[in-house]
């Protein structure tokens, strides 16, 4: 029953996501891509469990090594993209700290 | 933390990871969306932390800060035209991730064969992000040569492989005290499998591998959220999923070619295109001068030329002065112009042009004809009349700029060696064509001197 619950889960986000994104201009496809590279970085949350729940030294290592990897992900992930998106300037907008 | 409270704090961030991408639907919203759902990341790992599971936090600590700090370091100090290599490298750390959290979960209690599944497919589909990534860094960076690379029997081989990654998950399945020798099998074969994957892709397809990989990474955090039960990596892994897998899709179409077309296009024998012939008309910077002072709109069209040349600073310089000299000046964009979707986009955003001057391909195609200049900038396929009229060009049926329906086109361009794709473009013999050789950088700059003069 879990397994179902999950693939329903699944199924829907899917959908979910392909609404979302089918209507972003192509002027933010950069910015979209590293954005949502940054959201698959959520894999930390398992990896933070792996490497604290003290299930045995492999699964500590493991876990930890794949925090750091995640880690990387999202900060440097979120952070690049911040750093995209605040270049997107529209026209006349002067100095443009207003977005 | 009671389960329910760690549920619903999940609950929230996934809330704020969709309403993110929504916002991303708009330059204005942009930056807001991307804030939001950093947030939600934030709240998920914060309220895991806190969640009586985890008992030991020293590792955890110690990596989470190391890999913030790498994370914000190449963040800052990667330059916009590195942005391709940068994404890569992101999303093969992504899969790793997810690699080895699948790995990690063997250790946990006895599995089910269903969670097994699970673990093999986070195992698989992460390790060819990480290793297909890396590959892809390497072709984006030209660490490696960046066309396709093929030998004979590639596809045997990776049939092999494919097979072999079976035969071990069906075996792990099926007796699982097999699965600690065999599960360095299945991590070493789909590493593999990764590298076979991306390298008969050559450097002009990139946008398309980009996005594929985007696409993977998510999928595979959503299998590791089978794995170890986890709603929040479901939920989160297949929104990034079904967004790779549009953009994946965008950018087929805008090639004309279908996925597998792409990926493995790097196997078959490419058409020999009808040979063009005919007369380049190179013209200097003080008769493009002449031209561009009497134009009353221009067209400029940037391609990866224009990043390896980091012209997107003086295309902005040109652009302001033609303005000031009361030209209507615009940007059309291809999709697929550049290393990765959106990457002009962003090379001239950072070069201080209005969002609102960049226009898309189907936006100034109807408008070109009563275009008086169309400056092309380290372009080629994208502008390539034979995909409109040459059926037997390799890109024959892609979208293209129609830039030579423009009054004058000027072509930049370093000499005259054919394009990636190793088309002959019938756009340079054209009537209306002006090639202005060197490299774009300093032919924009000598043509900014005359304006300047």
């Amino acid at each position: 029953m879990e397994a179902v619950l999950l693939a329903f889960i699944l199924t829907l986000s899917v959908f979910l996501g392909f609404e979302l994104i089918a209507k972003v201009p192509a002027t933010l496809h950069t910015p979209l891509m590293s954005g949502a590279n940054a959201i698959s970085g959520i894999t930390v949350v398992g990896a933070i469990i792996a490497a604290g729940a003290d299930l045995g030294p492999w699964s500590t290592w493991l876990g930890a090594l794949a925090v750091f990897f995640a880690t990387v992900n999202v900060v440097g992930g979120y952070m690049v993209t911040d750093r995209m998106l605040s270049m997107f300037k529209k026209k006349d907008s002067t100095s443009g700290g207003d977005s | 933390m009671s389960i329910e409270v760690l549920g619903s704090v999940y609950i929230i961030s996934a809330i704020l990871f969709v309403f993110g991408l929504k916002l991303m639907s708009s330059p204005a919203t942009a930056v807001r969306g991307n804030m939001l759902s950093s947030v939600g990341m934030l709240m998920a790992v914060l309220i895991t932390l806190t969640s009586k599971e985890i008992l030991d936090y020293r590792y955890l600590a110690g990596a989470a800060v190391l890999g913030a700090v790498v994370g914000v370091i190449a963040a800052q100090r990667v330059a916009m035209t590195g942005m391709p290599e940068m994404v890569a490298l992101f999303n093969g750390s992504g899969g790793i991730a997810s690699l080895l959290v699948g790995w990690a979960a063997l250790y946990g209690q006895e599995s089910s064969s269903f969670t097994l599944v699970t673990i093999l497919l986070s195992i698989l589909i992460g390790g060819v992000t990480f290793s297909g990534s890396l590959v892809a860094w390497a072709k984006l960076s030209e660490t490696i040569g960046s066309g396709a690379m093929t030998f004979s029997g590639q596809r045997v081989v990776n049939i092999l492989l494919l097979l072999a990654l079976l035969a071990c998950s069906i075996a792990m399945v099926v007796d699982p005290g097999l699965t600690f020798p065999l599960v360095f099998v299945v991590i070493g074969l789909s590493i593999l499998l990764g590298v076979m994957a991306v390298i008969p892709i050559g450097g002009a397809d990139m946008p398309v591998v980009i996005s594929l990989l985007n696409s993977y990474s998510g999928l595979a955090a959503c299998a590791a959220g089978f794995a170890i039960n986890n709603t929040i990596l479901i939920v989160a892994g297949s929104l990034v999923g079904a967004a790779g897998l549009i953009l994946t899709n965008i950018m087929c179409k805008a090639m004309n070619r279908s996925l597998s077309n792409v990926l493995f296009s790097g196997f078959a024998a490419t058409t020999k295109a009808t040979k063009v012939e005919g007369e380049v008309k190179p013209i200097t910077a003080d008769d493009a001068y002449l031209i561009l002072e009497a134009a009353s709109s221009i067209v400029m069209v940037p391609g990866y030329g224009m990043a390896v040349a980091q012209a997107q600073h003086v295309v902005r310089e040109l652009g302001e002065l033609l303005e000031a000299n009361g030209a209507d000046v615009s940007y059309a964009i291809h999709p697929v112009a550049g290393r990765m979707p959106g990457h002009m986009n962003v090379l001239l955003a950072e070069a201080n042009v209005p969002y609102d001057q960049l226009i898309e391909m189907d936006e100034i195609n109807p408008r070109m004809e009563s275009v008086d200049v169309a400056i092309v900038i380290g372009a080629n396929d994208v502008v390539n009349p034979a995909a409109r009229e040459d059926e037997n060009s390799p890109i024959y049926g892609m979208p293209i700029i129609n830039v030579d329906y423009a009054r004058t086109v000027f072509v930049l361009k370093r000499s005259m060696a054919s394009g990636f794709s190793g088309v002959d473009n019938p756009l340079f013999f054209g009537e209306n064509t002006r090639m202005l050789f060197g490299d774009a950088k300093q032919s924009l700059s000598s043509v900014i001197a005359e304006f300047k003069s």
